[in-house]
């Protein structure tokens, strides 16, 4: 067992001993060879894409190309020989994408297939993909409908986000928790979905009005179980955060422990894709999902604005002591704002689960700081400007994609994220008393 | 499963570089954390300047290894000062959001392969050791005895660590009973009331955050010693383990954060060994893998019940506030 080992909790654990032993002897007899372009990801990752780069027999150098899937995605450029490998995580499927505007003049793909080829890794752990290359004109996507594409799908991206932020922020309001177990309140919805329609074969349609259901009741648990409890005990707020930290680890962990370090798929995850116009295409999925999305949170707003408890729910993140004090039911109140939470994160982990695409034990950690990004954007503990704020992050996620690097597109979100509460703490939507 | 072998690999993290890695990380956070009440989530990013730093001067620039630890260093001091200067005036959860991001964009940074010249992208670096290893004093043979017994380079990385480690420990106990260190421990008691005497609150904490990530840095650098720099090590669940090593011993004490360290790398090899070893006798009813996921579960677990029950960790004083309210 070795440091190096330990620490990279994403390798599976039962590789982590045997990989550690190695990157020992690795570094004791001789050091491992120097990281080349053309092998992207190779020890880390144990299974392989790779491909051969040719024009008429003779090997072009230097194309650029990127495989992602899964949440994970790698940069490539072939080798002198045309070569190219790329180390990947998972037997899952992978979209390989071949920069046209790294080819030779007038070279470009051509016959049927396009420049993005989805490839399948099977049983073998390994596949191969090849792009014919020929004399030709590219067919470039027009670069509007390029950014139409970007935002339609930073929209689904940015609506299920807020899915998420409105309870965390509903939360932060209510309770004062800088709640980092949310992120595994997401993933718990979109596991439980999985448990009920991949493993039970529950139909899908089914499977998930429970799993939302379910998730609202974990969220109920967890109130009545830890957070009550200790507020009763009258713990600080940063006591409070790192026991939500130390919540998160152990229960990411506790997925990890019933579904392993893999990717698993919801039933129906690979749908048709509808052409909409130019070259912007979604799936029957994506729009079902955005559809939901809008759907509820409407009635959310619905239920925020003109109902008792709603109006309760604001009065108590103003001002607790003053809504106490006007007969408002403090502690019933941040019962049912968990529950509600709890049901909408289940919901945006089942959503994630269809864009990503795939569930995975650590699915929401992976998003937790988009989702503190676009709460701490719209103001904390106001619930529609976390809902702004999660449209922006998103959008801008997907649009800052077309000029900076695929592996770096969360980097800008979280650069708004230290901007906005170094120039504006307070947020979009924010008061500035709230700052203190 | 060989019990007498799973104890002494347990005990042989004592003096682990790993071990000692996360003992001055935590003795940085302590600093940070404990002293100046500064809740700073981005430790795992002053590791990865230490390791980058240190690894990134050697290859890149060819610069002996001292000069590498020199430059981790002083990358740390700018992160402080850039990270510091704007935030430090925020509320304590708001400075945890911040450094936790910042951690993260420098994590992404390092890992795009848009820098794979330098950085080595997602496989790292390594092969930085020439200049150290012939810098080692120790002639070849083996050190050390029992569990703790190790090869030449190891005894020199150990010999580097303990030193690193001796020295930090001896500044974080000069200076907190200094006036400096009383000044300190007032901003994290009531930051109002050490204004009113007529201090410069945010000029104590930004020397508090520069000191600490100085710290921080060279735990990164004696992480990167004995072997490489791997990206997939500096995620945010590094700086949750090392809160939890911190917290573990008792945030504000002078030996709490190598206490700490020494007891959650030695707990954590020996559940790491005997619970897949459980497992596979049929002892545990679950897989192999799932019982070594399970140790993991345990560091969440054992965190929430220390900052619930015992926050001052095992060797602090309950009358000293460990969390700013």
């Amino acid at each position: 067992m070795s440091a190096t080992g330990f620490t990279a909790t994403r390798l599976r654990p039962t590789l982590l001993v045997i990989f550690g032993g190695l990157l020992v002897l690795a570094a004791l007899f001789g050091s491992a060879p120097a990281a080349h372009a053309d092998e992207v990801g190779i020890e880390d990752n144990p299974y392989r894409v790779s491909g051969n780069v040719q024009y008429n027999g003779d090997p072009l150098e230097g194309v650029k190309l990127t495989v992602e899937g899964g949440g994970y995605d790698a940069e490539v450029e072939t080798d002198a020989e045309g070569k190219w490998r790329v180390g990947v995580p998972e037997k899952s499927e992978y979209k390989v994408t071949l920069d046209e505007s790294t080819l030779p003049d007038g070279v470009a793909v051509v016959g049927d297939t396009s420049n993005v080829q989805t490839v399948t890794v099977g049983p073998g752990g390994r596949v191969t993909t090849n792009f014919f290359i020929g004399k030709g004109e590219r067919n470039v996507t027009p670069f509007f409908d390029q950014v139409v594409q970007r935002l339609v799908s930073g929209l689904n991206f940015g609506l299920m986000l807020g899915l998420a932020a409105v309870g965390l922020s509903l939360v932060f309001g209510t309770t004062g928790l800088s709640n980092f177990a949310h992120a595994e309140m997401v993933t718990f919805g979109a596991l439980v979905a999985w448990f009920l329609g991949a493993a039970l074969s529950v139909p899908i349609f089914i499977a998930i009005p429970l799993a939302i259901l379910l998730s609202a009741l974990f969220g109920l648990g967890m109130d009545v179980g830890i957070w009550r409890p200790l507020r009763r005990k009258g713990l600080g707020t940063v006591q409070l955060m790192i026991v939500s930290i130390g919540l998160s680890l152990a229960l990411r962990y506790v997925f990890q422990f019933f579904i392993g370090g893999g990717t698993l798929q919801l039933p129906g995850s690979n749908s048709p894709e509808i052409p909409l116009f130019g070259a912007v295409k979604l799936t029957v999925i994506d729009i079902v999902s955005m559809g939901i999305s809008i759907v509820v949170i409407a009635a959310f707003a619905f239920w925020l604005l003109f109902t008792r408890i709603g109006k309760a729910t604001r009065a108590i993140s103003d001002n607790p002591s003053l809504a106490a004090a006007s007969g408002i039911n403090v502690d019933r109140v941040v019962r049912i704002v968990w529950i509600m939470a709890a049901g909408l994160a289940g919901l945006a982990g089942v959503l994630y689960a269809y864009y990503r695409p795939g569930l995975k034990w650590d699915m929401g950690a992976q998003i937790l700081l988009l989702v503190f990004a676009a709460v701490t954007l719209g103001g904390l503990g106001t619930a529609f400007g976390a809902l702004v704020g999660a449209l922006v992050v998103g959008i801008l996620v997907e649009i800052s994609s077309l000029w900076i690097p695929a592996d770096l597109k969360y980097v800008g979100a979280l650069v708004v994220l230290i901007l906005i509460l170094l120039l504006r703490p307070q947020g979009i939507l924010g008061r500035r008393e709230r700052i203190g | 499963m060989d019990l007498a072998q799973i104890l002494s690999n347990s005990v042989a993290f004592i003096i682990a570089p790993a071990t000692i890695a996360y003992a001055l990380a935590a003795i940085g956070l302590s600093v940070q954390f404990g002293y100046a009440g500064l809740l700073n989530m981005g430790i795992a990013a002053y590791m990865a300047i230490g390791a980058y730093g240190y690894a990134i001067s050697v290859l890149t620039f060819g610069f002996p290894w001292w000069g590498g630890v020199l430059v981790g260093i002083v990358g740390s001091v700018i992160f402080s000062l850039i990270l510091g200067i704007p935030t430090l005036r925020l509320r304590g959860d708001y400075l945890a959001i911040v450094t936790i991001a910042a951690a993260e964009v420098l994590r992404l940074l390092f890992l795009t392969a848009t820098f794979d010249s330098v950085t080595g992208s997602a496989d790292g670096l390594s092969g930085y050791h020439n200049s150290f290893r012939a810098a080692n004093p120790f002639p070849e043979g083996t050190y050390g005895f029992g569990p703790w017994e190790m090869s030449a380079n190891g005894a020199w990385v150990t010999t580097i660590g303990v030193l690193l480690v001796a020295v930090s420990l001896l500044v974080v106990w000069a200076l907190m009973r200094s006036p400096w260190g009383r000044v300190l421990k007032g901003i994290r008691e009531d930051e109002d009331a050490v204004r009113a005497l007529g201090k410069n609150v945010f000029s104590f904490k930004l020397q508090a955050l520069v000191l600490g990530g100085v710290f921080g840095a060279l735990g990164g650098v004696v992480y990167a010693l004995p072997s490489s720099v791997n990206p997939g090590s500096y995620v945010t669940s590094l700086t949750f383990f090392v809160y939890t090593a911190l917290l573990l011993g008792g945030a504000a004490t002078v030996f709490g954060p190598v206490l700490g360290s020494i007891l959650f790398w030695v707990l954590q090899t020996f559940l790491g060994n005997i619970l897949p070893g459980l497992a596979s006798i049929g002892v545990l009813p679950v897989s192999s893998s799932q019982a070594s996921t399970l140790r993991f579960i345990l560091v969440g677990v054992a965190l929430m019940l220390i900052v619930i029950f015992r926050p001052q960790g095992i060797l602090g004083n309950k009358k000293e506030l460990t969390f700013v309210k």
